[in-house]
């Protein structure tokens, strides 16, 4: 198991190795971290970017790959007014480097060795996918239930690998097998839960905010429920 | 410092706005939330604020308590250790000094450990709590503060990241050492200031 580090290094230079961009606005970068330290899975990275002018922005993202990984994933939204995603979306190309700092985060990382529920939502499932990946790799996948959730299927990140998981998968826009289009509900949470699980939930505030609630009302104390959220509340 | 990243421009910055801390960027009309843990339901009728350790008048106040004590606004900036900056907030509530007036901190009693319903915790020390620096708030923009952003009532120490800014704060601890808190104790910084850019342990 890695150590479990949880404040950052100092800054270090990523090369950018490979780019994807899997799905419409989003783009997956491999990147080779000098001096890379094993992360846990579900812990995050800060990528700065330096303007001619000195000017520098930073933005943390979820790691998506497994500590095993020589190279570090990262699966990135692109946002339309975000001054870094759209730059990782838009611009980057394979041989530039940036600076990231890492790993950060000692709450939302699992430790590959207690049973887990997954729950996230959109870009939310790439924490997940790194516990995914890590249990694949250390043989251990029985520790882990999934739930994600999309507006679509062609829509949800790593789509393949979850369900390859066996993930539940559900789809608010569209219907998805027998289950129609709808929210995460408490009947698709029902079948994942075990004794001693911790749960992990990831998404945007409103998804972070029900799945928290649904699994609170499933009887999961909520200090066993780690949470992480992004994007404004809309308020 | 290495050189430019190929191709950044970054945002167009006519001037950079002197009340954004570096490493930071202003996030407009949003208020992102960020939670470690489910959301608290918690009903003004049941809420309370003690304060107690290393004070003289362990002392503990409801909600109609707190509203009894003078009212004190804050209107300016806060920061997130996550790099986002709000502008001319406006907060309600109460200022801290005014419980420390009636609990009297011991001379010992130099940290502060603030606990939340959801069982969040984080440290200060005393004196960043102090001196008109912090308040209690129910007021966000003159209306009752929401549940997501630490409703009822929240604690609001704007000169520092506000992961220190505890949601749904009910206990202040005035303790002698220092104790690490939740995020503290997950890699961030014991003080926090973002004019300093301490985000993380060691910064």
């Amino acid at each position: 198991m890695p150590a479990r580090i949880v404040a950052p290094g100092p800054w270090t230079t990523a090369t950018v190795s490979g780019v994807r961009r899997p799905l419409p606005r989003t783009v997956q970068l491999r990147l080779d971290v000098d001096g890379r330290v094993d992360h846990l899975p579900g812990q995050h990275y800060v990528v700065r970017l330096t303007a001619e002018d000195g000017y520098t922005a930073q933005r943390s993202y979820s790691v998506a790959s497994a500590p095993s990984d020589p190279l570090l994933e990262l699966f990135v939204e692109r946002l339309d007014d975000g001054e870094v995603s759209t730059y990782l979306a838009d611009v980057v190309e394979p041989g530039d480097t940036f600076e990231v700092r890492g790993p950060v985060g000692g709450w939302f990382a699992w430790d590959g060795e207690t049973p887990a529920l997954l729950v996230g939502g959109g870009t939310g499932v790439v924490p997940l996918v790194a516990m995914v990946r890590h249990a694949r790799a250390t043989g251990r996948e029985e520790l882990l239930r999934v739930a994600v959730s999309a507006r679509t299927l062609a829509e949800l990140p790593y789509a393949d690998e979850l369900q390859a998981a066996g993930a539940v998968v559900v789809t608010t826009r569209e219907a998805h097998g027998i289950r129609p289009a709808g929210r995460l509900t408490a009947v698709d949470l029902l079948p994942l839960w075990e004794q001693g699980q911790t749960a992990f939930v990831c998404g945007s505030a409103g998804f972070a905010r029900t799945a928290g609630d649904l699994l609170v009302g499933l009887g999961f104390a909520p200090s066993s429920v780690r949470v992480e959220q992004f994007g404004p509340s809309g308020s | 410092m290495p050189g430019p990243t190929r191709g950044f421009l970054g945002r167009t910055r006519p001037a950079r706005d002197p009340r954004l801390p570096p490493g930071q960027y202003d996030v407009g009309a949003d208020w992102p939330v960020l939670t470690a843990e489910p959301t608290p339901r918690i009903s003004p009728e049941t809420w309370s604020i003690t304060v107690a350790g290393n004070v003289e008048a362990p002392t503990t106040w409801d909600w109609d308590g707190v509203h009894a004590l003078p009212r004190s606004e804050y209107r300016g900036d806060i920061h997130c250790v996550t790099t986002w900056s709000k502008f001319d907030t406006q907060f309600a509530g109460v200022s801290l000094d005014a419980l420390w007036d009636v609990a009297r901190p011991t001379p010992e009693g130099r940290f502060v450990m603030a606990t939340s319903k959801s069982g969040y915790t984080t440290n200060l020390p005393l004196e960043d709590l102090t001196g008109g620096k912090a308040w209690l708030v129910w007021e966000f923009d003159g209306r009752p503060l929401t549940v997501e952003h630490g409703g009822p009532v929240r604690l609001l120490v704007p000169h520092l990241y506000f992961w220190k800014s505890a949601k749904w704060v009910t206990k202040l601890d005035v303790l002698k050492r220092d104790q690490q808190g939740f995020w503290e104790r997950n890699g961030y910084h014991d003080r926090g200031d973002p004019w300093r850019q301490q985000r993380y342990q060691g910064d």
